[in-house]
């Protein structure tokens, strides 16, 4: 079946522009570059169309820890699961968080025991859930980047000035510039630019990129998802690292401004505090997490209910902590399709729809000629 | 997770926090929350994440770049030189 044309979809997928780009970075490019792309969704996008394989053997793409799904920390996943199997309670969430395991099982299986656990497309629709089950407690385990969090906000808000009482939020919410400092501030960081994840500067502009591009002297281009998005990108950070410059550039300014959208941001300073968060297989990242302020505490699931509060390790099988912070790429992990797989995951990236190791299982599995099955 | 999707405001209703809009995103129609976008208006395409409009698309800004690549392709077509000049 023939794809529809989409408005500012489309024309974005048009291979004769892919693949001047492609020329025009083969043209400018003298020496050996690393670079990085942030959001899991670009990640899909270079090893579904294979940019990756077109790009010259000069250029490493890393894949960073741009999957809010990934980094959610195996206790915050307990602690959704030991939510869910209250016995009044509903636990909304998105479908990508369905699977990713926790230290005992994951949402999916809790489900299946019997726990009420419904998938949302939006925060709000767990509003709606709330009001039509008023004599149950609804909980939105709300996950995501700057792009995701306006949109929680936005059903904290509602939630309290419509008065429902039994609604509340468990926060996972992340925000993508300490972790990039945290990459770039190891020793063993090897990353030279950043293709920096698009809709999240939808919400928040890329003010804060400024210093950061700065103090670390590398190139920032705020890039979209499309093919023409993508290997644009690259060009512009390959241009700016031939030159020498470290600058913070925004290819993706159909969608994008410097300042990004203040009234999105309005509604996370109202709802959300930064604060320092355990990212899964990275560790603490000062400022990486949001939780809701004590304006909120009413609303606030931590708050409300007596959970877990252990601290869990990871499986020391499972290397997405090494595929997060670029220091490996997905197959070069032990475990990789030998005994982790997206039915059978160790970690995060293999289950997530935009994980890492889910992209080179899907895409780059299949080119030399492994089974998907 | 942060995928968002382009689409067309073809309807608005209510008011502040509870503003929404009907959005066509290429045949399909669905309504999205309009709050952190008070001032789009009908006939605006829009970027929609998790059920709510999060930026509009700056329809001049899309035809710059594409003005952007046909001057890169010129220069990639006339260029003998191993760069691309601004």
């Amino acid at each position: 079946m023939k794809a529809a044309k989409m408005k500012f979809l489309t024309e974005y997928r048009n291979n004769e522009l892919v693949v001047k780009y492609l020329q025009a970075v083969i043209k400018t490019l003298r020496r050996p570059w690393t670079m990085m792309e942030i959001c899991g969704g670009q990640t899909h996008s270079i090893l579904k169309y294979g940019i990756d394989q077109m790009l010259p053997g000069e250029i490493t793409l890393l894949h960073g820890p741009g999957c809010p799904v990934c980094v959610t920390p195996i206790e915050l996943i307990d602690k959704a699961i030991a939510l869910a199997e209250i016995p009044d309670v509903i636990l909304c969430t998105f479908g990508d968080m369905m699977r990713v395991p926790g230290s005992g099982g994951n949402l999916l299986e809790a489900k299946a025991e019997g726990c009420d656990i419904r998938m949302v497309y939006s925060p709000l629709e767990s509003i709606r859930v709330a009001e039509n089950n008023l004599d149950r407690r609804v909980v939105f385990f709300g996950i995501g980047f700057e792009t995701t969090a306006p949109t929680t906000a936005l059903a904290l808000i509602q939630a309290k000035k419509r008065r429902l009482a039994n609604f509340s939020v468990l926060s996972a919410h992340v925000r993508v510039p300490p972790a990039i400092e945290l990459i770039l501030s190891s020793s063993e960081n090897q990353v030279q630019a950043f293709l920096a994840a698009g809709h999240v500067c939808t919400v928040m502009g890329y003010r804060e990129y400024i210093p950061i591009a700065e103090k670390y002297n590398v190139p920032i281009v705020v890039t979209g998802f499309e093919p023409v998005d993508i290997m644009q990108g690259i060009y512009m950070a390959i241009k700016q690292l031939e030159r020498g410059a470290a600058a913070v550039e925004n290819q993706y300014s159909r969608v994008v401004s410097k300042n990004g959208n203040e009234t999105a941001r309005k509604l996370i300073d109202e709802v959300f505090q930064v604060e320092s968060r355990k990212w899964r297989g990275i560790g603490e990242i000062e400022g990486g997490g949001l939780a809701i302020k004590p304006e909120y505490a009413a609303l606030d699931a931590a708050k409300i209910f007596d959970l877990p509060d252990e601290n869990i390790e990871e499986s020391s099988r499972c290397w997405s902590g090494k595929v997060l912070r670029g220091l490996i790429k997905p197959p070069e992990c032990p475990s990789f399709t030998i005994d982790c797989f997206p039915e059978h995951p160790l970690g995060a990236p293999m289950v997530s729809a935009e994980g890492a190791c889910a992209a080179y299982y899907n895409y780059a599995n299949s080119r030399q000629g492994k089974t998907n099955a | 997770m942060c995928l968002a999707v382009p689409g067309k405001i073809i309807e608005i209703t209510g008011a502040d926090i509870e503003k929404s809009a009907k959005i066509d995103f290429g045949g399909i129609t669905k309504w999205v929350s309009l709050a952190v976008l008070p001032d789009a208006a009908v006939g605006d395409y829009v970027i929609v994440h998790a059920g709510v409009a999060i930026s509009r698309i700056d329809e001049a800004e899309a035809k710059r770049a594409f003005e952007y690549f046909e001057r890169i392709s010129t220069e990639v077509n006339e260029s003998g030189e191993n760069e691309v000049s601004d």
